[in-house]
């Protein structure tokens, strides 16, 4: 008897240490890949680089302004372009879907979740880059923004679904038809949900590399307008990470840091804006 | 009033005349649902329900959970359309004119209605109380229709000072009146009440009761209770509907007192139900 | 918070009280036909006694609305008890007054058999009752009904007194065997009426202090 419990409780403790170890190095995973970015990469992060065009080869200092303004443009297009559209088909699914219908329009949006970017990319390649002979600012938004649709329109269907029916009953009951109460009440009341949903896609698609690689492709200067191929933080890191030069190589770490803290912050301000929602609909 | 056709005074003179018994019948009626049946899907809910809504009068719908009352009610705005596959035939009028016949957004402005729970919108107190008037074209400036609407509600002293705040920051029993508020705000002609005192402690109860039998000389109203006290004190008819069926359909303190039906008396009696 | 169901038992009070001054007045008239020889009077008490009866009926149909519709508790309740309760004193007072009066119809076939001393007195102490029970009802006045329920004693050695005193009368001269009988059956009566605005004072103290002082006797526990 006491032999089992023994047993027992090695076992326990065996299982609870294993667990634990295995919860800590998923945490420091994160910490290390931090650290590492920080120690590569933190004295790059300087006036310069926020504000210079990148140095000529062979040429120290410079910056990576124009990806950054290149990411920032391609992110809000990409939103413009996924946003609306993911909204208004939640919109669709949650309150007027039908059964077949409803079915469709949920499944091709969790498969078009999981495509990989790579032929995402290949498809704005072939709709927006090909027949125009160029790159552009448009062809890459284009593919993020695809990317963003099935985020946005299944977290616009759970969150309008988690909205009591009594509320757009009460709407209906004074009068509103039904457009009126989904625009007037429902969509308010999930609006914190929602956003959250929208920063939650944008910090997905903000490091994505490989659509980007043959649409928005690269620039070393400014890229005026949206119709010019555009540098942006995820390929400036690709294109200076195998490249041979030391000077490059810390920027490209830098440019990581720089992206790692955007998805951080997206995810905090997420985070943020959910649990106020929260404890208003508690109280 | 005693008689007193043998004496030479009026022995009651002086005296407030005494209210006699009201019958259904006698009533100008406000809505009337004739030969009501209701399906969901295959299954039928409601079996030939013919009943009479009086104007400025209180009636109430009781009888055990799943007999159809809060179906019943729901009609009486379209609510039921709401539902998929929900059905119905037969005739419900409001002042004579078929209420199928005509928009239904339009018509719903008339019929003010209240839930189970308290719903308030997402908003301030004061965007709660001025959706309808906003969404209908207000004819007065909306800043009179809420404290108006508030203070038929019985709410207006509470919250005149906090008319900016949410709406969830009210206790349950204050988003209650406010939905009321809210509902009488488009100045409806019936105000339908679905159990509204459900999921309210007692004080806010009698609160809302008080609020009714006050708002009924303006107001037609139709409450669904599963609380048949609560149709007691506050209601002037009162129906018993039992499986689908209107069992019994009497003045209250008739059919509080002395039932028709045995098992309408087997109800409100506590022997089943 | 005002309850809308006060406005019933405020109307429930009205009633009976009506009613109470409807039953002192064919009280004070059986008697004052009695005693200023006016058989007219004695007419009107039994025209008027259907009025009573027709609001005892309306008042209980009252009293079992309101307890239906209405879940009294505590002082509401004992309120509605204690009106039942009076509203069956009041209608029997009415009876004792419409025996009075017919009493005084066969009494006036007779000529006076004695001036009368202790009748217009037990009478005022009788009506006396009645009055403060009922207004000690009105002002919930604990005090006012303990003085009804003292008078009580004063009542009873009057109709003693007149028992004596008629049957004196009687053994001395059988002509007046019928009206002295009849005036003692009178005083009878009114005892029985002071007995009943008894009943009416301790319902009022009922009502208003929760507390049962009928039976003295009767260990409650």
């Amino acid at each position: 008897m006491t032999a089992r419990v023994l047993w027992r409780k090695s076992l326990s403790a065996v299982m609870l240490s294993l667990t634990g170890v295995c919860a800590f190095v998923a945490v420091s995973v994160l910490f290390l890949i931090l650290g590492y970015l920080v120690i590569h990469g933190g004295r790059s992060v300087n006036w310069d680089f926020f504000t210079k065009l990148p140095a000529p080869v062979g040429e120290l200092g410079g910056g990576m302004a124009n990806a950054i303004l290149g990411s920032a443009k391609l992110l809000a297009l990409a939103s413009l372009i996924g946003v609306p559209l993911g909204l208004l088909g939640g919109v669709y699914l949650a309150e007027f879907g039908g059964h077949a219908a409803g079915f469709v329009v949920r499944y091709a949006a969790d498969l078009l979740n999981g495509t990989p970017s790579i032929v995402i990319g290949i498809f704005a390649y072939a709709l927006l880059v090909l027949p125009f002979k160029h790159f552009s600012t448009f062809s890459g938004a284009f593919a993020l923004g695809i990317m963003m649709i099935p985020i946005t329109l299944r977290s616009t269907e759970e969150f309008l679904r988690a909205v009591p029916l009594a509320l757009r009953e009460g709407a209906l009951a004074l009068g509103a038809s039904k457009w009126r109460a989904i625009l007037t009440v429902v969509l308010p009341a999930a609006y914190r949900g929602i956003l959250t949903a929208v920063l939650l896609a944008l910090a997905r698609v903000a490091g994505e590399t490989a659509p980007l690689l043959f649409t928005a492709f690269s620039n070393r200067f400014w890229s005026p307008g949206w119709n010019q191929p555009t540098a942006s933080l995820p390929v400036m890191i690709y294109t200076y990470a195998v490249s041979p030069y030391d000077d490059w190589h810390r920027q490209a770490w830098a440019a990581g840091l720089l992206l790692l803290g955007l998805v951080l912050v997206i995810n905090l301000l997420a985070r943020v804006v959910l649990s106020r929602g929260a404890a208003v609909r508690r109280s | 009033m005693p008689s007193t056709a043998n004496s030479s005074v009026s022995l009651a003179a002086g005296l407030p005349a005494s209210p006699g018994r009201e019958l259904a019948g006698e009533h100008s009626m406000r809505m009337n649902i004739s030969k009501l049946n209701f399906y969901y899907g295959e299954k039928q809910v409601l079996f030939d329900i013919s009943l009479g809504v009086a104007a400025a009068r209180l009636t109430a719908l009781i009888g055990p959970s799943g007999c159809g009352k809060s179906t019943l009610l729901r009609t009486l705005n379209r609510m039921h359309e709401t539902v998929r596959n929900a059905r119905l035939d037969g005739e419900i009028t409001l002042d004579g004119q078929s209420i199928f016949l005509q928009d239904v957004t339009q018509f719903r402005r008339r019929i003010g209605m209240v839930f189970q729970k308290p719903n308030p919108f997402p908003k301030s107190i004061f965007d709660n109380v001025a959706y309808g008037p906003r969404i209908n074209g207000a004819s007065r400036p909306l800043s009179d229709v809420v404290e108006a609407s508030l203070r038929r509600a019985a709410l207006w002293d509470e919250v005149k000072d906090q008319l900016h705040k949410s709406a969830y920051e009210l206790s349950g029993g204050q988003q209650q009146r406010l939905c009321i508020a809210r509902a009488l705000a488009v100045e409806p002609e019936v105000l339908l009440l679905d159990e509204p005192c459900s999921a309210l402690d007692p004080i806010s109860t009698a609160k809302v009761e008080e609020l009714l039998v006050q708002l009924k000389s303006s107001c037609t109203i139709v409450i669904v209770t599963h609380n048949m006290q609560q149709a007691a004190r506050v209601s002037d008819f009162t129906a018993f509907l039992l499986n689908g069926s209107l069992i019994e359909f009497s003045p209250t303190p008739q059919l509080f007192t002395t039932p028709a039906d045995s098992r309408t008396e087997a109800y409100i009696t506590g022997r089943f139900g | 918070m005002e309850r809308h169901f006060e406005k019933d038992l405020n109307e429930l009070k009205e009633r009976l009280l009506w009613m109470g001054g409807l039953a002192e007045r064919a009280v004070h008239q059986a008697v004052q036909a009695v005693l200023n020889a006016d058989e007219q009077i004695a007419q009107r008490v039994l025209a008027e006694e259907t009025a009573i009866n027709e609001m005892q009926i309306e008042i209980d149909d009252r009293v079992v609305h309101v307890l239906a519709l209405h879940q009294l508790m505590a002082v509401d309740l004992r309120f509605v008890l204690a009106v039942s309760r009076i509203n069956n004193d009041l209608e029997r007072i009415g009876d004792q007054a419409v025996n009075i009066a017919q009493a005084a119809q066969r009494i006036l076939r007779h000529p006076r058999v004695k001036p009368y001393v202790d009748l217009p007195k037990m009478s005022e102490i009788v009506e006396g009752m009645m009055r403060d029970a009922l207004n000690a009802l009105v002002r919930r006045d604990v005090v006012l009904a303990q003085s009804v329920l003292s008078r009580d004693d004063q009542v009873d050695n009057l109709r003693d007194q007149i028992f004596r005193e008629l049957l004196t009368y009687m053994m001395g001269d059988s002509s007046v065997v019928y009206p002295a009988f009849d005036l003692i059956l009178m005083a009878k009566n009114l005892e029985r009426i002071g007995d009943h605005a008894t009943n009416i004072a301790e319902d009022v103290i009922y009502f208003v202090q929760g507390r049962d002082v009928r039976h003295p006797a009767v260990d409650r526990r």
